[in-house]
């Protein structure tokens, strides 16, 4: 009798212990990982939030009083009035960042379908070719194009004579050889999720669609395409976040007249010091930056495709 | 229960280009090497009739799924021709063929619903809006499955997919429809409906239908004509009875059905001397080596009411009787230690089952017994 009298106790505390177990097990496995994301993203993230509220020192340091002057700033309003300059980087970094997406779509689409279309063995070889350059630094590639870009290079000795830039002008700075920066840098990023969804498509709905009586692009469009549109997703996404916030290449390869908002940003920092206006750049971006990306999910999702993408 | 006059019989005897009739299929020669020397396809030559139900039966790895994917051109003949309602088919591409085909994993496309799914080769086809929903209704109903129209593949069960796939083939009005082993992912009583809905529709519609299967029960109950396929080659080709009752290699006699087989050597008066002892035929012995009996064709007596003027009678004791339900099969070891099979059906008649070790004397009619040529 006692001892069934004891045993809602026994069990209690058991469960007790396990429920701590558990929790312990979590801490050990979530913690890391969760101090990290705190230490190195929340925080540095509220710090610049907070920094976005002060005045302008003199040396381009946060200073008092508070004020929201930083933000009217962002919005395009200086003491000399309003000015379309903030508005047209955004647009241009945005256009550039889509445009990016756009060209390794094209880009990326034959790579893959070539890829998929050899022997199994000898796949994970040409997909590391696609890979390889990415393992070398953003720099250092990008100051590849500059010398392929410049006023010397054959490149531009060919559009200077086709008349289609001055002759001792390089095809960069400019806007076309941010866009070619941008597209060779971020291929690699449309061509591996793109290529995880090729690989492991149905092919009897390839031969479905064939079976009834659809060929070549109708085949392509109602047969494969869909089912790469999870890859697909995840590649933009991949490719169009980096692109818009992207520092290297404009600064590089852009020039002054095609300013982006990453290099906009990086010089507040570092060239004429401002740091609350960088800080209500960098805060508003990020704001940006998640809200395109949620208008994405809720697109994606009317396509009812974002199934198995990473967003 | 009338049907609207869209999905009416196929005409039958509609006269196609260079005499052929629609239909109809010519295998002439056909061949399929695939890489590594492998023949899957070897040499085959096959008619099929217009509005058959024609059942391609072997076991896996025969050739006989390359065969259909032939047909549909989804593969290529290596050599010989194929033709289709009297048409050569060597230079037109799967997408031009009036073939449709239900694939084993039934291939319906995700991003679509039911209705869609079926509609898409009239789309494809560019067949006007208004007829394409009308088609695609009427053969939903027909085939149950209009309550599911707007739902997607992934929210249907196995059976209901297969009905879509079906109606996805059907709806087109294929002179063939090829059946990949289209019941082979569905339990034992969903199967057995969907055979039987299969045949009502074939017969309905007057189409052709080449069924690829490797049971050979479903093989019985479905097809007008049957060919065995092992290793590339076409054993036999003939009307399910024949193939069954008379096979003509040790290998059809075994894929299909229950058997038991005795090589022999010829002994005069009509004799084959087996290893069970020797056996009285009727046929002519000929060039045969190998004797067969169904399990089902012997007859078991009671040792005590045996009779004594008949040929083969072989005494033996009951080893196994195994309980099928309609039926039972024992194993019946002769003096000489060989095993028979026999089957006894479970009907009223039936005065008693027997068990094992029980003594009994077996019956094989020389009627019964088939003689195999090597």
């Amino acid at each position: 009798m006692s001892a069934i009298a004891e045993h809602p106790a026994a069990k209690g505390s058991a469960e007790r212990t396990e429920r701590a177990a558990r929790a312990w097990r979590l801490w050990i496995t979530a913690g890391p990982g969760l101090f990290w994301i705190i230490l190195f993203l929340i925080l540095p993230s509220l710090i610049l939030l907070g920094i976005g509220f002060f005045s302008i020192g003199n040396y381009g340091n946060p200073h008092l009083p508070l004020t929201l002057e930083p933000f009217r700033e962002v919005a395009g309003y200086s003491i000399l009035g309003w000015s379309p300059g903030n508005i047209e980087v955004i647009l241009r970094s945005l256009v550039q960042a889509i445009s990016a997406a756009g060209l390794t779509i094209l880009l990326a689409y034959p790579v893959v379908f070539f890829i998929v279309a050899q022997p199994p063995a000898l796949r994970p070889l040409l997909l590391l070719f696609v890979i390889l350059p990415s393992w070398t630094n953003q720099v250092v590639r990008t100051y590849a194009w500059m010398e392929l870009l410049g006023p010397d290079s054959a490149l531009s000795h060919l559009a200077q004579a086709a008349g289609f830039i001055p002759a001792h002008l390089g095809l960069m700075p400019g806007i076309l050889a941010m866009q070619i920066g941008l597209t060779y840098n971020y291929l690699p990023y449309m061509v591996v999720p793109l290529y995880a969804a090729a690989e492991k498509l149905d092919w009897s709905l390839v031969e479905a669609g064939r079976d009834l009586y659809a060929s070549g692009a109708r085949l392509f469009w109602s047969a494969v395409f869909p089912q790469t549109i999870p890859g697909l997703l995840s590649g933009i996404i991949l490719v169009a976040i980096p692109a818009f916030g992207d520092y290297v290449v404009p600064t590089l390869l852009g020039g002054g007249k095609s300013m982006m908002i990453g290099a906009l940003i990086a010089s507040q920092f570092l060239q004429t010091p401002n740091w609350p206006y960088g800080a209500a750049l960098t805060i508003f971006m990020l704001i940006f930056t998640c809200g395109g990306l949620i208008v994405f999910r809720v697109m994606s999702r009317r396509l009812g495709s974002s199934e198995g993408s990473m967003i | 229960m009338s049907q609207p006059a869209v999905l009416t019989p196929a005409p039958v005897a509609a006269p196609a280009p260079s005499g052929g009739i629609r239909g109809a299929i010519a295998l002439q020669g056909v061949s399929r090497v695939f890489g590594g020397g492998i023949v899957a396809v070897d040499r085959i030559d096959l008619d099929i009739r217009p509005g058959e139900f024609f059942t391609l039966l072997g076991p896996s790895g025969c050739g006989k799924t390359t065969l259909l994917r032939m047909i549909a051109g989804f593969e290529t003949p290596d050599s010989g021709r194929i033709l289709i309602s009297g048409r050569e088919m060597q230079t037109v591409p799967a997408h031009k063929r009036a073939v449709n085909t239900v694939f084993q994993s039934y291939a319906l496309f995700p991003h679509l619903n039911v209705a869609d799914n079926i509609g898409f080769g009239l789309r494809m086809r560019g067949v006007a809006k208004a007829e394409r929903r009308a088609r695609t209704e009427q053969i939903m109903g027909l085939l149950q499955i209009d309550a599911f129209a707007t739902r997607n593949p992934a929210q249907l069960s196995g059976g209901q997919r297969q009905r879509v796939a079906l109606a996805r083939a059907l709806v087109n009005e294929p002179e063939v429809v090829l059946l990949d082993e289209p019941l082979s992912a569905l339990d034992a009583k969903l199967r057995a409906e969907l055979q039987v809905e299969l045949m009502r529709m074939q017969k309905r519609l007057g189409m052709t239908f080449i069924f690829v299967t490797h049971d050979q029960h479903e093989a019985l109950v479905m097809s007008d004509r049957i060919a065995v396929m092992e290793r590339g080659r076409m054993l036999q080709v003939g009307p399910v009875l024949d193939v069954y009752e008379q096979p003509r290699s040790v290998f059809v006699a075994e894929f299909l059905g229950l058997s038991n087989i005795w090589t022999f050597t010829a002994r005069p008066g009509n004799i084959a001397e087996t290893p069970i002892g020797p056996v009285t035929v009727t046929a002519p012995l000929g060039s045969a080596t190998t004797a067969m009996i169904r399990p089902e064709k012997i007859w078991l007596h009671p040792e005590a009411a045996a009779p004594s003027d008949r040929p083969n009678l072989f005494p033996g004791t009951i080893r196994e009787a195994i309980y099928m339900g309609a039926s039972t099969q024992y194993n019946v070891e002769l003096r000489g230690g060989a095993v028979i099979l026999a089957l006894d059906t479970n009907n009223q008649a039936a005065e008693r089952s027997w068990r094992p070790g029980e003594k009994i004397v077996l019956e094989l009619k020389p009627d019964n017994i088939m003689l195999i040529d090597p």
